[in-house]
């Protein structure tokens, strides 16, 4: 029961940063039709930019870290819609898609080449300590992960649904032209929605490389597990990529636990079959409307 | 006179919006209808819906007397269904001749023999037919994207008509076409319905037209029917007057 | 329009006699890459199928690649002979392209893309974990190759034709594919499939032909990839190859057939000129298709077919007609 509980808590965890990702990449999918193939990357880069703002800059880890978010919500936030998005988006959605695969290359290529393909440990946010409760040990780690994602979802939703400019996000995601007829500044709005996933990226970045190294690699199976975390919670939906970021947290951990640790990506990939079998909507999807 | 196309009670809303609000009506064999109605008064999305391009949100369709609300386009053209499109949709990086053979090639058969079958899927008399039938000779290996918009107008129809069907429905076949080209579209459509006995259902905005060229006419506005009868009927009808002009 | 033939015809001749040729003055590793392209363009064409004429994305191409060369250097060091490992390579792919494209494709999203990526992710762990069937990191070695008609293909020059051949066999096939009704359906279901739905193409079920003929294409790619290296091992068929092949589709001009053969030049040829720039190469690549993309969707070709295009539109309008269509020129587009 105690194991039980434990590899509960250790999944939740990962799983709540999986499901920031996973949300931020929903977001970016439903404001404007933009599926990030280099959303991996994106969690695998603010890693670095505070590795090199502490080794290059000798700047203080917090320091460190303010300083990639700032990189982080500017370059894969700003520039990322500026320079890539807005030009591409006008030749529809498949050179988008192709393009943002170059990129995911590029960016892994540059880390590769610049900062070396070593894997390089990364401090942790606080002391890797267990703490034991009802009999259960557990690590501060995971309850600190578990804490702080539950944090900034719940702060995210609150933003959605109690501000003005939250709720006009959500028209604009739900359908743009009705609402740039109703007001609503639709571009900025689009805008946030970069900004936002630059800075969910950043903190998943923050809780998941102390656990698995900041290595240039990360993107290619943080990007898989995002993409079908949102599959499996609803493409559309942001409630949806929580619920799919957790259920595949807890799944993927119970697995390498039971089964075979070699094919833990293949539970996964069977969940997600499965899924698009007998529920292409996701489990919390509502069921889409064939195209005019 | 049997009745092909029967719509009960079809709804569809977009969230909260309401795009169609109940709409019944049918059309029997042979008939030309019009749907008319000022902007915004559904009768696009009414097609959409019909046609399997949307999944109505209440009621149904029913072809033939068999059920088909919600069948998928490519179903429901090989039922003998057909339409036009109001944004111009013809393939440009194929001829007029490619375009009329891709139009029949899905109506009959199956797919394996489409595959070792004749490369022009045993259509090419049936294209310059349809050729012939619009005046499209000159440009019969032209490349669709390089027509003028009227003549792409034209193929567009004949593209419709190349299965032969039971129902054409025309979503604003006169749209951007000048005078001399009207004359000569409604005077073809006429030609077809008459030698083919298919039944239409055309949406218009140019009045003349539709009354010249339909049997019946539909009046929508806000989703809903207001009038339904003879084109010298509905044409004086003053709930059809308000609706277009708003009250005096 | 016939000059532009005219011109095309050339290059195309003239590329012909030089493969035939070029092997004669190249070194025995030279002929390797050059026997390399012809292989991955295999690859590459079943990908253009999926890509440029469905508009899938498929991140599974190097799967299928592997499971061909797999497949055949497992069969043909158990003393199978070519050509029946090489068929039933193909198939299988086809077969596993169908089963997993089935449930994909029934979505309106880009599910294909995330379905491939996670197959291809599997099946490189199955690669690299089952040593009982594919001798797992060690792989397996001394892949024979096959002869034809009681002739051994051993040398590299031999063997150098025999891909080439197989290269001009695959183009006629899918040639004569595209020139078929289906090839209809599938520039309809590229251009505009709303309205091609409309017509009667089951838009779906060619979508997913499309696809599970790219990974059969795919899978007869790996075939040839297994007795080439004559030896088989995980590492090529990552998802590397994958993304590899889909650039070098997308860069030579999806859609157009002889787009793959272009972008397997780039891809396959200008590594090995460019060795000693290694990372860099990468980047460039990735840089030159994110540039693409933002100014040409359809690849080089796309690019040339855009600037020699012109000409022909005026010549269209030109042409005139009788007076209705020359007065109904006149409404405005």
């Amino acid at each position: 029961m105690a194991d039980i509980l434990q590899l509960l808590v250790a999944g939740l965890a990962t799983g709540g940063i999986y499901a920031l990702v996973a949300v931020g990449f929903t977001l970016l999918w439903q404001t404007s039709q933009t599926i990030n193939f280099a959303q991996g990357e994106f969690v695998m880069l603010p890693a670095f930019f505070v590795l090199i703002a502490m080794g290059y800059f000798g700047l203080p880890f917090w320091a460190a870290v303010a300083v990639g978010g700032v990189v982080s919500v500017v370059v894969l936030g700003l520039l990322f819609k500026k320079w890539m998005v807005d030009p591409m988006i006008r030749h529809g959605v498949l050179p988008l898609v192709i393009a943002t695969i170059g990129l995911a290359i590029l960016m892994k290529e540059m880390v590769r080449e610049f900062y070396g393909a070593d894997a390089w440990p990364f401090p942790a946010l606080a002391a890797t300590t267990d703490v034991a409760v009802l009999g259960a040990v557990f690590s501060i780690q995971s309850l600190l992960i578990l804490a702080i994602c539950i944090a900034v979802v719940v702060a995210l939703q609150l933003f959605l649904n109690g501000t003005r400019t939250g709720r006009c996000m959500q028209a604009t995601a739900q359908n743009p032209t009705v609402a740039r007829l109703l007001g609503v500044r639709v571009e900025r709005m689009i805008l946030y929605t970069f900004l936002i996933n630059g800075a969910l990226v950043w903190v998943a970045s923050l809780l998941i490389t102390p656990i698995y190294l900041a290595k240039f690699t990360n993107g290619e199976w943080l990007g898989l597990y995002a993409f079908i975390a949102a599959i499996i919670g609803g493409f559309n939906q942001v409630r949806g990529a929580i619920v799919g970021g957790l259920l595949l947290g807890v799944v993927d951990n119970f697995a390498a636990a039971y089964i075979s640790s070699q094919y833990r990506m293949a539970i996964p990939l069977m969940i997600l079959i499965v899924v698009i079998l007998f529920r292409p909507q996701g489990l919390l999807g509502r069921v889409e409307e064939r195209t005019v | 006179m049997s009745t092909v196309l029967q719509v009960r009670d079809l709804k569809k809303s977009f969230g909260g919006i309401v795009a169609v609000d109940g709409v019944s009506f049918s059309v029997d064999e042979g008939e030309i209808l019009g749907i008319i109605g000022p902007n915004g008064s559904g009768k696009s999305t009414l097609f959409n819906c019909i046609l399997g391009q949307l999944t109505p949100s209440g009621g149904e369709v029913h072809l033939d007397g068999r059920p088909v609300t919600g069948m998928r386009p490519c179903d429901l053209n090989r039922l003998g269904v057909s339409r036009t499109f109001q944004l111009l949709q013809i393939f440009a990086q194929l001829t007029v001749r490619e375009n009329l053979i891709l139009a029949g090639q899905e109506h009959k058969g199956t797919m394996l023999g489409r595959l070792v079958g004749p490369r022009d899927a045993g259509l090419a008399a049936a294209a310059e037919r349809m050729i012939g039938f619009f005046r499209l000779e000159h440009l019969a290996d032209e490349h669709a994207g390089d027509l003028s918009y009227g003549q792409q107008k034209l193929l567009d129809v004949a593209m419709a008509f190349m299965a032969g069907p039971r129902l054409a429905l025309l979503d604003e076949p006169a749209g951007g076409v000048n005078l001399t080209m009207l004359a000569s579209l409604r005077e073809r459509l006429r030609a077809i319905n008459a030698e083919s006995r298919s039944t239409f259902v055309v949406i218009e905005h140019n009045m003349e037209f539709v009354m010249a060229l339909c049997t019946r006419i539909l009046v929508l506005a806000e989703g809903r029917v207001i009038a339904e009868g003879a084109p010298a009927a509905v044409r004086s009808d003053p709930k059809v007057i308000e609706a277009y002009l708003g009250h005096s | 329009m016939s000059n532009r033939r005219l011109a095309a015809g050339i290059v195309l001749a003239s590329a012909g006699a030089f493969l035939l040729v070029v092997p004669f003055g190249l070194k025995p590793y030279g002929i390797f890459i050059l026997s390399m392209w012809a292989v991955m363009t295999i690859a590459a064409i079943g990908l253009n199928l999926t890509l440029g004429y469905a508009g899938q994305i498929s991140l599974a191409q190097a799967a299928f690649v592997g499971i061909g060369a797999y497949i055949t250097a497992y069969l043909t060091t158990k003393g199978w002979p070519f050509w029946p490992t090489y068929v039933f390579g193909g198939i299988s792919c086809f077969a596993v392209g169908w089963v997993l494209g089935y449930p994909a494709l029934r979505v309106q999203h880009h599910y294909l893309a995330f379905v491939t990526l996670a197959f291809n992710t599997l099946v490189y762990l199955i690669f690299r974990n089952e040593e009982w069937l594919t001798g797992g990191i060690y792989g397996i070695s001394n892949v024979p190759r096959p002869s034809v008609l009681g002739l051994s293909m051993n040398s590299p020059l031999a063997f150098y034709y025999f891909c080439l051949a197989h290269l001009a066999l695959v183009s006629a096939a899918t040639w004569w594919l595209i020139r078929s009704p289906w090839g209809r359906a599938f520039v309809a279901l590229r251009e505009n499939p709303i309205r091609a739905l409309s017509l009667g193409v089951d838009t779906r079920r060619y979508t997913l032909v499309a696809f599970a003929i790219g990974a059969g294409l795919g899978g007869i790619s790996g075939a040839l990839y297994a007795p080439l290296l004559q030896f088989v091992d995980p590492t090529p068929f990552a998802l590397g190859l994958s993304l590899n092949l889909l650039l070098m589709v997308v860069l030579g001009g999806s859609g157009y057939f002889f787009g793959p053969f272009l972008g397997a030049i780039v891809a396959v040829l200008l590594p090995e000129w460019l060795r000693f720039t290694q990372g860099f190469y990468l980047m460039g690549y990735a840089v030159l298709v994110i540039v693409l993309m933002a100014f040409s969707p359809t690849g080089l070709l796309g690019l040339a077919d855009r600037l020699t295009r012109p000409a022909r539109r005026r010549t269209a309008s030109a042409a005139g007609g009788p007076p209705e269509t020359a007065a109904e020129s006149e409404t405005a587009r």
